[in-house]
C-alpha cells in the first residue's frame, strides 16, 4: 500500500509543482496584495477595499469595461453568425470545401499580434486608398478615431475567430442525420425550414459551446488590441487586459492593478462557470 | 437532379468568392511587401511596378530572423515535450486511482482552466524574480504550469478507455509502474499525443504576453517579442515592416501545410471538450 502511494505522488509531482508556483500561489497571494498598499516588492499595511473603491471611481477602468462588454455583445454575434454562415457553406457537397476550410481557419493559426500589425497596414493604407477612390471620409481617418478603432477591433476579431468557430460548427453538423434532412425534403420542407426545424435544434450544443468560447475570448483579447490600436486614440480603445497591465507596468500602481484583476478574473470564472451550468443542465435533459 | 447540380455550383461560387475575400489582407501584405515606400503610397492595392525584393534582406537582418527563429523554436520544442510527458504522467496516476485525491486534484486542474492570465500576471513575474527565474528555464516552467491544465484533462479522457487488463499485464511480465507508462500506455495514446502537441505549440509559439514579461533580452527573444520592436521601430516604412511580417508568417504556414488534417483534428477536440 506505502509503495502504490510513492508512484502515484511521484507521477504527479512536476504537474502539481508548477500548478501551485504559477497559477495557484500567485492567485492567492494577487488575492492578498489586492487588500494592501502593495508597491510590487513589499506591502506594509492592509488597506481593507480601499484599492477595490479606487477602481470603481478611476476612469480607465470603467471605460475599458464599457468597451470590452460592447465589443464582447457585437463580436460574439457576428463571429457566431458568420462561422455557422461558413461551416453551412463548407459542408455543402462540392469539389474543394477542404481547401475553403483551410484558407477560413488560417488566420488562427497566426499570433494575435501579428494580426493586429497586418489589419492595421490594412485600415491606415488600404482603407485610405479606398476611400480616396470613392471619396468617403471616415475610411480615410480609419482607426485614428474611437468609433473606427473599436469597428476595426470588432472586424479584426470576427475575421480571425470565425474559422475557429467554423471548425466547431462543422463537427456538430457533420453528426446531424442526413437521413433525417432527406425525408423532410420528401416531406416537401424548403432549405429553410429544414434549417430552422431539423439543422438548428440538432447543433443547438454547439451554441452553447461556441457562444462561451467567444465571449471569453472577447472578454481576455489582449494581443490584438496591443498592435491594432495600442489603446488609441488617447485610452478610447483600451480594453479590461490591457488596463490592467497598463496600471500595473506603466503606471506602477501594483495594488490598484491587482485589485483590477481580481476583479477581471471574478468576470472571467463568472462566464465559464454559466457555461458549464448550461451544459451539465443539456446533458441532464438528454 | 438537375437543380441538385445548381445548387451545388452556387454554393462553390459563394464559397470560393468569400474565401478570396478572407485572403486579402495576406494578399495585399505580400504585395506591398515586394514594393518601395513610394509604390505603397502612390499604389497601395495595385500590383508592384516592378516587384522588388529589396525589404526582405533588410527586414531579416533587423529581426535578427534566424537567431529569433532559432530561439522560437527552443522555447516550444522544449515547452511542449515537458508538457507532453508530464501531463500524461498526471493524468495516468489520476485515472488509475480510484481515490478521492485524485478526483479533488482533477477539478483543480479542471477549475485552474478558468483563471484568466492576466488575473495571476502581477504577482506571477513578482514571485519569479524574487528567485531569479525571470528565464528560459522560468518561462518554460510557466508553460507547463498553464499548459497542463487541458493537457491533462484532454488525456484523461483517453486514459479512461484504456483497459486495466493492459496494466495488468505488464505487470505480470514485470513492468514496473513507469514501465508499464512509458512501453505500453504512453504508444497507445500518441493520437491524442499529437493534438495536446499541436494546441500547445500554436499557443506557445505566438505567444507574446507572458515572454515579454520574462525574458524581453537582446539574444533570446522569439519571433512575436522581436517583431513588437521591429514594427515599432519601421511604421513609417511600411515596405520593411511588411516584408518583416510575411518572413514572421512563413514558418507557420509551412506547418500548416504539412499538418493540416492533424491541427483542425486538434483543435476540434481541444475546443468541443
Amino acid at each position: 500500500m506505502k509503495k502504490s502511494n510513492t508512484w502515484f505522488w511521484l507521477f504527479l509531482a512536476p504537474v502539481l509543482f508548477a500548478l501551485f508556483a504559477v497559477v495557484l500561489l500567485p492567485l492567492i497571494y494577487g488575492i492578498y496584495y489586492s487588500f494592501t498598499d502593495w508597491n510590487g516588492i513589499t506591502s506594509s499595511q492592509f488597506v481593507g477595499l480601499k484599492n477595490y473603491m479606487n477602481v470603481f471611481q478611476t476612469d480607465s477602468f470603467m471605460n475599458a469595461l464599457w468597451f470590452t462588454v460592447k465589443f464582447a455583445v457585437l463580436s460574439v454575434i457576428s463571429t457566431n453568425v458568420i462561422g455557422l454562415g461558413l461551416a453551412l457553406i463548407v459542408t455543402q457537397k462540392f469539389k474543394g470545401n477542404n481547401f475553403l476550410r483551410t484558407v477560413f481557419f488560417m488566420p488562427n493559426l497566426i499570433g494575435g499580434l501579428i494580426l493586429g500589425f497586418i489589419w492595421q497596414f490594412i485600415y491606415i493604407k488600404a482603407f485610405a486608398a479606398v476611400g480616396n477612390m470613392l471619396d468617403v471620409a471616415s475610411l480615410k481617418t480609419w482607426l485614428a478615431t474611437p468609433g473606427t478603432g473599436f469597428w476595426g477591433l470588432v472586424i479584426l476579431m470576427s475575421w480571425q475567430y470565425s474559422g475557429y468557430i467554423m471548425v466547431i460548427y462543422i463537427a456538430y453538423l457533420e453528426n446531424v442525420d442526413r437521413e433525417l434532412i432527406e425525408a423532410a425534403e420528401i416531406d416537401g420542407a424548403n432549405i429553410w425550414q429544414r434549417f430552422i426545424h431539423i439543422t438548428l435544434p440538432m447543433i443547438a450544443p454547439a451554441f452553447t459551446v461556441n457562444l462561451f468560447l467567444t465571449l471569453s475570448n472577447s472578454f481576455k483579447l489582449y494581443d490584438q488590441n496591443l498592435s491594432l490600436t495600442a489603446g488609441g486614440p488617447y485610452n478610447s480603445t483600451q480594453m479590461l487586459a490591457m488596463d490592467i497591465y497598463n496600471t500595473a507596468f506603466s503606471s506602477n500602481q501594483m495594488a490598484l492593478a491587482q485589485a483590477k484583476a481580481v476583479i477581471f478574473f471574478a468576470i472571467v470564472a463568472a462566464i465559464s462557470l454559466t457555461q458549464v451550468y448550461f451544459s451539465k443542465k443539456r446533458e441532464v435533459e438528454l | 437532379m438537375k437543380t441538385k447540380r445548381r445548387t451545388r455550383i452556387f454554393w462553390a461560387v459563394v464559397g470560393f468568392v468569400l474565401a478570396a475575400g478572407w485572403l486579402v489582407p495576406f494578399y495585399l501584405m505580400l504585395t506591398n511587401s515586394l514594393k518601395t515606400q513610394k509604390d505603397i503610397f502612390t499604389n497601395t492595392l495595385s500590383l508592384p511596378h516592378p516587384p522588388t525584393v529589396s525589404n526582405y534582406p533588410m527586414a531579416m537582418q533587423e529581426l535578427d530572423f534566424i537567431r529569433s527563429l532559432f530561439n522560437s523554436l527552443l522555447i516550444t520544442v522544449v515547452s511542449v515535450a515537458i508538457i507532453i510527458v508530464f501531463s500524461a504522467l498526471a493524468a495516468y496516476a489520476l485515472v488509475r486511482t480510484k481515490r478521492r485525491i485524485s478526483g479533488i486534484i482533477f477539478l483543480t486542474f479542471a477549475a485552474a482552466m478558468l483563471i484568466p492570465f492576466q488575473s495571476v500576471m502581477i504577482p506571477l513575474i513578482a514571485v519569479f524574480g524574487k528567485v531569479h527565474m525571470l528565464n528560459r528555464i522560468g518561462l518554460m516552467f510557466m508553460y507547463l504550469g498553464f499548459g497542463s491544465s487541458l493537457s491533462i484533462f484532454l488525456y484523461h479522457g483517453t486514459l479512461k478507455s484504456i483497459p486495466v487488463a493492459l496494466d495488468e499485464a505488464a505487470r505480470i511480465d514485470g513492468c514496473n509502474r513507469w514501465q508499464t507508462f512509458w512501453y505500453v500506455i504512453f504508444p497507445i495514446l500518441k493520437p491524442m499525443t499529437v493534438t495536446v502537441a499541436i494546441l500547445n505549440a500554436i499557443w506557445i509559439w505566438n505567444d507574446y504576453l507572458l515572454p515579454s514579461l520574462v525574458i524581453n533580452q537582446p539574444g533570446i527573444q522569439t519571433i512575436p517579442l522581436k517583431m513588437f520592436f521591429f514594427f515599432g521601430e519601421y511604421t513609417k516604412q511600411w515596405n520593411l515592416a511588411l516584408a518583416g511580417l510575411t518572413i514572421s508568417i512563413i514558418p507557420i504556414i509551412v506547418f500548416y501545410f504539412f499538418a493540416q488534417k492533424q491541427i483542425i483534428k486538434g483543435i476540434t477536440q481541444g475546443s468541443v471538450k
